[in-house]
């Protein structure tokens, strides 16, 4: 454990309390201090996380295994058609080739897939040691596009070039590739950013919007494909999700291609409803909203009734938020309070400043806030605070579970679909499931 | 579908499919985390060590602390020294540990960063230790990364102070806690007085007390580690990720080595007995020759459920080993073994087996998933023993599936069970037999289904 309650001088700004008396802000978006047990993850993992879910894409690691092993299999985003993408493909580099170079090893993996499994689409992700030996991997994927026919892109992810959410814009800049330079005609419809179809999420929302005749062009990126991404460029307007991860894309296909972006999300019922409203005003007609409102009132009386007894089994409960964007934390805490329960404590790993000006703003007095914690002080606040559960990711759990503290994972081990309608329900099943088992009894008696 | 794997056999150069191993540091993490209040800290970029701890975690289920070196732009070119000195007066500022055993990277590989020298720089407050590892993940896998940081733990630690202790040193290898739990446990029985290091018992087998201690109470002492200068012998269990360590200890302090199979089936564990026992001069307790009667009584009532069964071997090299003389001394028939490290001994090892044992099977070292699953499409076996990764292979062929091994992310408890020594054994039996048995059922007619089987 920590030196009494020592923080670390350094970390000092990352932490606030939400006070009405001060004004002060947090700092984020910044490095991790070196030394730290820090909870994040760097640039690769941001853009692997992000183009994964795409189905029938040939993801190729280059660079020594294990960048290849700690990312096969383990997004949880469905697929509808091919599951080709959950297969780890990589060069393996060994000593020889880091003195030697790797190019003609990409080449011959390349090759290789290309011979086997005629693919239409394949990301080469450059891992930290590519661009320190000196690998050209924009010249090997160039040349495998001239030989091939295919789309070959590179993904410029070295992990010591910053953080998750710089790996996020290396993702954008691979998609941005992929859909080309050409403008096409339009064609009425949108693109959904930012939901990763973690235990089938995209289908559920796609589900919403199609129900009411919106058109969805292309989900970027889950449950996707090479040939939707083309379409991309078509759509009229861009509906955003995950912002922390998405918004630069957002952006770049604004200024590129001239599709505006609305910023939306469906975690929770308000977050659903309003969502599902904004994009109903700006794609359609008097029709359409009348529909989308007919959709939202037949979804709330389906599911608010389940939501309310649980809410019973729930209210009065303190809530510890460990994610990795400021939009899901966001989300959660209003989440919570629709369950009658209190966010006492709400970090992230990457969130950024506007995001902690409205956590901070939607935060009850003395929930504190953190940015890019650590789990000695995560068990501080969480014992401070006297939080009954932490909401978190793979790290976070058994932390939580060591406290005595129930858990749910929001994160790529979600097992049930959280998002929408259904997904509130879901959500505060879990969350009865884990809070309310006789298990912590046990504990608290040891 | 899931399984995109051809039958014909096509040679790769440049590609892995589907690894069998990963990369050196999560190994060294893991040996670390086997010494007493040892924070392990990873020299490279974020990503690395968020990796590791998440690797770890999801096979043990238990937290996992390790610290970065945050690389940034600007250490990958101006090199990490600055990184890591800041990060050891840090990590001992805030998370007080007692030791830091820092492995390297890939990256910080590469651009040649000269840990040695940072580490003899960096400012060390009084009694704490900082010990170090070089993890190149371009060579070997995370096996070869726990044999590189056990040999640091000798290099740094172990001294022979000319005061004989009358213990045994134990490497354990790359195995669970449970192992390491239970080869302590029979070395007790036995009455001997060892040392063992790295020990992840009590480390990552915490019992949940609604506290949580960054530093549990297990782990090797670091008294203990220098002590084992002292030592009358090391046995290493485990050649790939043991050997090393024990060498090391007869260079640096004259300990004379012993290197042995993971004592995983019978046979095995009684060799690592007998050593013992020739070490210590102490003889094996009847309550030890007894669990191995109890093992032989169990394969007794069970050996017509897998004799002469075709199964498939997979993972971490010494894990593998084991398993295969195991099996073949069951009257398995071990048709494909497999392990992801790239050790050409691992080969020639099993071969030597499979031919005393008159079994034509396909051996490779550094291979991966992708090619064993070509063999079993080629011609099918029974069972599969392998980690979790190895379940798209089972589910694709329709085969049962023993999960053992590292590592293990759909099942847990394993952590808690033993695979070594005789109670290890008896498991290894159970699950093998049990799996057999429960695709027996599935697959019987309403006819056949048996009651007693």
């Amino acid at each position: 454990m920590a030196k009494g309650n020592d923080i670390l001088k350094d970390r000092k700004e990352f932490i606030c309390y939400k006070s009405q008396k001060e004004e002060g802000s947090i700092k984020c978006e910044k490095d991790s201090v070196a030394g730290s047990v820090s909870q994040r993850a760097c640039v690769y993992c941001g853009a692997r996380v992000v183009l994964n879910p795409i189905t029938d894409a040939f993801h190729i690691v280059h660079g020594p295994i294990g960048c290849a092993a700690y990312t096969w299999d383990i997004r949880g985003s469905l697929s509808s058609g091919s599951e080709i993408y959950r297969n780890s493909f990589s060069t393996d580099l060994r000593e020889h080739d880091v003195v030697f170079g790797g190019e003609k090893k990409l080449t011959g993996a390349i090759d290789e897939i290309v011979d086997k499994y005629k693919p239409k689409l394949i990301f080469v992700y450059a891992t930290c040691i590519v661009g320190v030996i000196g690998d050209d991997i924009d010249a090997v994927c160039k040349m495998a596009e001239k030989k091939y026919g295919i789309r070959v892109i590179p993904v410029k992810s070295s992990g010591f070039a910053g953080n998750k959410s710089m790996g996020y814009r290396a993702a954008g800049k691979a998609l941005l590739k992929l859909m080309g330079d050409d403008l096409p005609e339009k064609e009425k419809g949108i693109n959904f950013l930012g939901d990763f179809n973690l235990a089938g999420e995209m289908w559920i929302i796609t589900g919403y919007l199609r129900s009411i005749g919106i058109n969805v062009i292309a989900k970027i990126t889950g449950d996707s494909t090479y040939k939707e991404i083309l379409e991309a460029p078509k759509a009229s307007f861009n509906i955003v999700q995950c912002a922390g991860s998405m918004t630069s894309l957002a952006k770049e296909m604004e200024k590129k291609y001239n599709i505006p972006f609305v910023k939306v999300s469906f975690f929770g019922f308000e977050d659903t409803c309003t969502s599902i409203l904004t994009i109903a005003q700006r794609y359609g007609d008097k029709e359409m909203i009348k529909r989308a409102e007919k959709l939202i009132n037949s979804e709330k009386a389906k599911y608010g009734l389940k939501i309310s007894a649980l809410r019973e089994r729930l209210k009065g409960k303190k809530a510890a938020i460990y994610v990795g964007g400021g939009f899901k934390a966001i989300s959660l805490i209003k989440q919570f309070n629709d369950l009658g329960i209190k966010s006492v404590v709400v970090g992230t790993q990457t969130g950024r400043k506007d995001e902690y000006e409205v956590l901070k703003s939607i935060s009850d007095e003395g929930t504190v806030i953190l940015d890019d914690t650590n789990p000695a002080e995560l068990e501080k606040f969480i014992k401070e605070k006297e939080a009954d559960l932490l909401v978190g990711g793979v790290k976070e759990r058994p932390l939580a579970y060591k406290l005595g503290l129930a858990f749910c994972d929001h994160n790529h081990e979600r097992k049930h679909p959280l998002c929408g309608f259904e997904g509130a329900l879901n959500f505060a099943k879990e969350l009865d499931l884990t809070v309310n088992s006789p298990v912590w009894e046990f504990v608290k008696s040891s | 579908m899931l399984d995109y794997t051809p039958k014909e056999y096509v040679n790769r150069k440049g590609l892995v499919i589907n690894p069998a191993k990963t990369c050196q540091p999560v190994g060294a993490m893991y040996a670390a985390l086997g010494i007493h209040k040892c924070l392990p800290h990873s020299h490279g970029s974020q990503g690395c060590c968020a990796y590791h701890r998440k690797f770890l975690t999801r096979n043990f289920r238990d937290p996992v602390m390790s610290s970065t070196s945050s690389f940034t732009e600007g250490s990958s070119v101006f090199g990490g020294g600055s990184n890591l000195k800041t990060s050891i007066k840090n990590v001992f500022t805030i998370y007080d540990p007692d030791v830091i055993a820092v492995h390297t990277t890939c990256l910080s590989e590469t651009i040649g960063d000269d840990v040695p020298t940072y580490v003899m720089q960096a400012k060390v407050p009084e009694g704490k230790i900082v010990i170090h590892a070089n993890t190149p993940s371009y060579k070997g896998s995370h096996i070869t990364g726990f044999l590189n940081m056990v040999k640091g733990m000798v290099n740094y630690l172990a001294q022979n102070t000319e005061k004989p202790n009358g213990k045994i040193n134990v490497i354990p290898g790359f195995v669970n806690p449970s192992d390491m739990r239970e080869i302590k446990r029979i070395l007790k029985e036995m009455g001997a007085e060892f040392i063992m290091f790295p020990d992840t018992s009590g480390v990552l087998d915490t019992p949940v007390t609604g506290k949580y201690e960054m530093y549990p109470k297990g782990g090797a002492k670091v008294e203990d580690i220098k002590d084992s200068g002292n030592s009358l012998a090391t046995v290493s269990l485990g050649r790939f990720a043991s050997s090393d360590g024990a060498f090391e200890l007869e260079k640096k302090c004259k300990v004379p080595p012993k290197v042995l199979k993971t004592p995983i089936g019978i046979k095995a564990t009684d060799e690592f007995l007998m050593e013992v026992s020739n070490v210590t001069g102490k003889d094996i307790p009847e309550e030890i020759e007894e669990e191995r009667g109890q093992v032989i009584d169990v394969m007794v009532d069970c050996h017509y459920h897998y004799h002469g069964k075709k199964v498939a071997i997979s993972g971490d090299p010494d894990i593998v080993i084991g398993l295969t003389e195991f099996a073949i001394s069951m009257g398995m028939i071990p048709k494909y073994v497999l392990t992801g490290t790239p050790e050409k001994a691992f080969e020639k090892e099993i071969e030597e087996m499979l031919e005393e044992a008159g079994v034509e099977g396909k051996v490779k070292s550094g291979g991966d998933l992708f090619t064993l699953h070509q063999w079993m499409k080629e011609e099918p076996v029974d069972i599969m023993l392998g980690t979790t990764h190895s379940k798209y292979i089972a589910r694709a062929e329709d085969v049962p599936f023993v999960r053992i091994g590292f590592p293990i992310l759909d099942r847990s408890v394993h952590s808690y069970m033993p695979i070594v020594g005789y109670k290890g054994a008896m498991r290894i039996i159970e699950l093998i037999s049990n799996a057999l048995l429960d695709r027996q059922d599935r697959d019987a007619l309403d006819e056949d289904l048996e009651l007693i089987m």
